[in-house]
């Protein structure tokens, strides 16, 4: 039923392209993901949408490959090259191979952003990071004080011990839990990524830590693995489980209480902020260069670094109120 | 691509009493209804984009088949003499990291070319050693090394990539020699006379249709069926070495995932282009002319935002289509005169 609609869509669009080129006042936004068919990137093109309906102006063409590759994406920006679109976003699945691609685009006159995954700095003018790893940082042990008024002892489960990510982010977390008082990390330890061990080092916790009020595991494959061991303890809303994880896996979990909540980026915020970065540049209302702050609508500005990259927002929190409009999308 | 099909298609075969003339074959061919298929696209196209009759974007739009077309050539050889390469694409994953790897030791353009068209040699020999040396069926050892070789790539690299080429040597995938005119666009017009003349006007080419056709009479007459099968092999092996170095100067960078899905799409220019996948018969002007086919139809596409599913869809329709009609046409013509 979908792909007689995109048959369709694909015989309208022929028929208008017939008819005569769109007004020329109509920004055409390139939305670029790495695959098609997959739910995170079509609620960003959900957020892409809405930033359209909001400007008035903007034309979303939300495309991609088929699988994953480079040089599908090659093949889909030079498509849009050719015709002229007004601004790429992209999210890449080879920040170097897309570089020559993007290139050319920027030489023709074409803005070019990178979202979510990004591009060399030479191959786009500004990149959209979902959060930073301060944000991460201080978020991952604000969900945990946000259930604790009282303070008590929590304890992390991490991926492996070098894992960049995970350890930059529990780094920036000891920084500020300061500013949570009550509130003892009394362990961090590694579950690798591996559902069974994760489960294992989950249960060690409870085990060790009687008092135990919050386990906190920034991995997708933890946190999972944590609310269920804690399930299987039966110690739902003694035990709060949160992190970073995906609202599909953790949405039986929200339900049972063995997490209150927990937070990972918004995909629709990201495609709606992806839209406005890339107006505000391909209608000259803003440059990309250090320092500037660029705005994005309702998700406030984006202040670029030096390699002109931002941070969009604090990870968005999903609790019981907004796990089931999530949990079908990613 | 075993001997009793070959012989089987033997047994069937009608001799004419009188040859046609050259220029009633042409009327009568696939190459013409092709060449019509390909019109046809090129003026839809044209009337369905605005942007379809610019140069540089028809330049641009080369890209999209010409590394393709490459390995399509000695694919053709190879699928008429009754053997397949499943493993093309492996083996551009499989050069393409080793010149990555190179390229980390330092090593500049010219080493780079030679350890590219290198892997793809060898690749090709491991292949035709593994075929004509133990007489295994091409198409469950070129899965086999299709794996295999692919598998090489993912367990140097991991989720890393190479990068770092020298600057020189991205000429072969980004550079032009004339105008539009693209290195990679001239390299797969050059590679379609060499191998016209290699199969139409050369022994071995007559030699490659005679071991299609028929390998058990061609070994009685007195050809070395493994010899020209391996060199087939070997060839390529090759071109997927050539196809490397332009892919991999086009990107810049070497992940394991490179060229991912290419042979089944290398098959299908190839059986597009008229070749019978059962060997025996098939032409280079055909392919050369499928190529083109291919290449605007997924241009046109992408022009018109047309997702890349509906894309592959109409690629198989237009196979499918493409191969069926002479059949149905035959079928009709042969109940009227029933």
């Amino acid at each position: 039923m979908k792909l007689f609609k995109s048959l369709l869509a694909a015989t309208a669009v022929a028929a208008v392209c017939i008819a005569g080129p769109a007004q020329a006042e109509t920004k055409r936004i390139a939305l670029v993901v790495k695959a098609l068919g997959i739910g995170f990137f079509e609620a960003a093109a959900k957020g892409a949408e809405e930033a359209a309906k909001e400007l008035g102006d903007v034309e979303i063409i939300y495309t991609g490959p088929t699988d994953t590759t480079a040089e599908g994406q090659i093949e889909v920006i030079n498509a849009l090259i050719a015709q002229k679109v007004d601004a790429i976003a992209v999210s890449a699945n080879d920040q170097d191979a897309l570089v020559p691609a993007l290139k050319k685009a920027m030489q023709r006159g074409i803005t070019v952003v990178s979202w979510d995954s990004g591009v060399a700095p030479e191959g786009r003018q500004l990149h959209l990071n979902p959060s930073s790893n301060a944000l991460i940082g201080n978020m991952i042990i604000k969900l945990a004080a946000d259930h604790l008024p009282d303070g008590g002892d929590v304890a992390v489960l991490s991926a492996s011990a070098t894992a960049t990510n995970q350890n930059t982010w529990i780094e920036e977390m000891n920084k500020v839990k300061g500013n949570y008082p009550g509130i003892n990390v009394v362990a961090t330890v590694y579950g690798d990524d591996l559902a069974d061990k994760s489960y294992r080092e989950a249960q060690g916790l409870m085990q060790s830590y009687p008092d135990l009020k919050a386990i906190i595991a920034p991995t997708s494959v933890g946190i999972v693995a944590a609310a269920q061991a804690v399930s299987d303890a039966e110690k739902a809303g003694q035990v709060n489980v949160t992190g970073l994880g995906l609202p599909s896996e953790m949405a039986g979990h929200i339900e049972s209480g063995a997490s209150k909540s927990f937070a990972i980026w918004n995909p629709i915020d990201l495609g709606y902020s992806a839209t406005m970065l890339a107006y505000s540049l391909a209608a000259g209302n803003a440059e990309a260069k250090p320092g500037a702050e660029i705005p994005m609508g309702r998700m406030g500005a984006l202040t670029l670094n030096e390699n002109n990259e931002g941070a969009m927002a604090d990870p968005f929190v999903y609790d019981s109120s907004n796990i089931d409009d999530f949990k079908d999308i990613f | 691509m075993s001997s009793s099909l070959a012989d089987e298609k033997a047994a069937t075969r009608q001799v004419p009493d009188r040859l046609r003339n050259p220029l009633q074959r042409f009327l009568a061919s696939w190459e013409l209804l092709l060449l019509g298929v390909a019109v046809a696209v090129f003026v839809l196209n044209s009337f369905a984009s605005p942007y379809f009759l610019d140069p540089w974007n028809l330049s641009d739009a080369t890209f999209n088949f010409t590394e393709k077309a490459l390995i399509a050539f000695a694919m053709a050889l190879l699928i008429i003499s009754g053997e397949i390469d499943l493993s093309v694409a492996s083996i551009i994953a499989l050069a393409s990291t080793a010149m990555g790897f190179a390229v980390q030791l330092g090593a500049e353009t010219p080493l780079l070319i030679m350890i590219g068209l290198g892997v793809g040699l060898l690749c090709g020999a491991f292949n035709g050693a593994l075929v004509t040396g133990l007489g295994l069926p091409s198409i469950v050892v070129t899965i086999g090394t299709m794996s295999l070789f692919r598998g090489i790539s993912y367990i140097v690299l991991g989720d890393q990539a190479y990068t770092g080429y020298p600057s020189d040597f991205a000429f072969f995938g980004q550079g032009y020699v004339w105008w539009v005119i693209s290195f990679e666009f001239l390299l797969f017009a050059v590679m379609a006379i060499l191998f016209a003349i290699l199969l139409h006007k050369t022994n071995f080419g007559r030699a490659v249709y005679v071991v299609g056709n028929n390998p058990v009479g061609a070994l009685i007459s007195g050809i070395r069926v493994p010899r020209v099968k391996f060199a087939l092999f070997l060839l390529t092996g090759l071109m997927s070495g050539v196809a490397a170095i332009c892919l991999t100067s086009r990107l810049g960078a070497t992940r394991p995932s490179i060229a991912f899905g290419w042979e089944l799409e290398v098959v299908t220019m190839v059986v597009l282009g008229g070749v019978n996948i059962l060997g025996g018969s098939g032409t280079i002007p055909g392919v050369v002319i499928a190529a083109f086919v291919m290449g605007m139809v997924t241009f046109g596409f992408g022009l018109l935002n047309v997702p890349g599913i509906v894309m592959s869809i109409f690629i198989g329709l237009l196979l499918i289509g493409v191969i069926a009609l002479p059949r149905l046409a035959g079928r009709l013509l042969a109940a009227r005169r029933g």
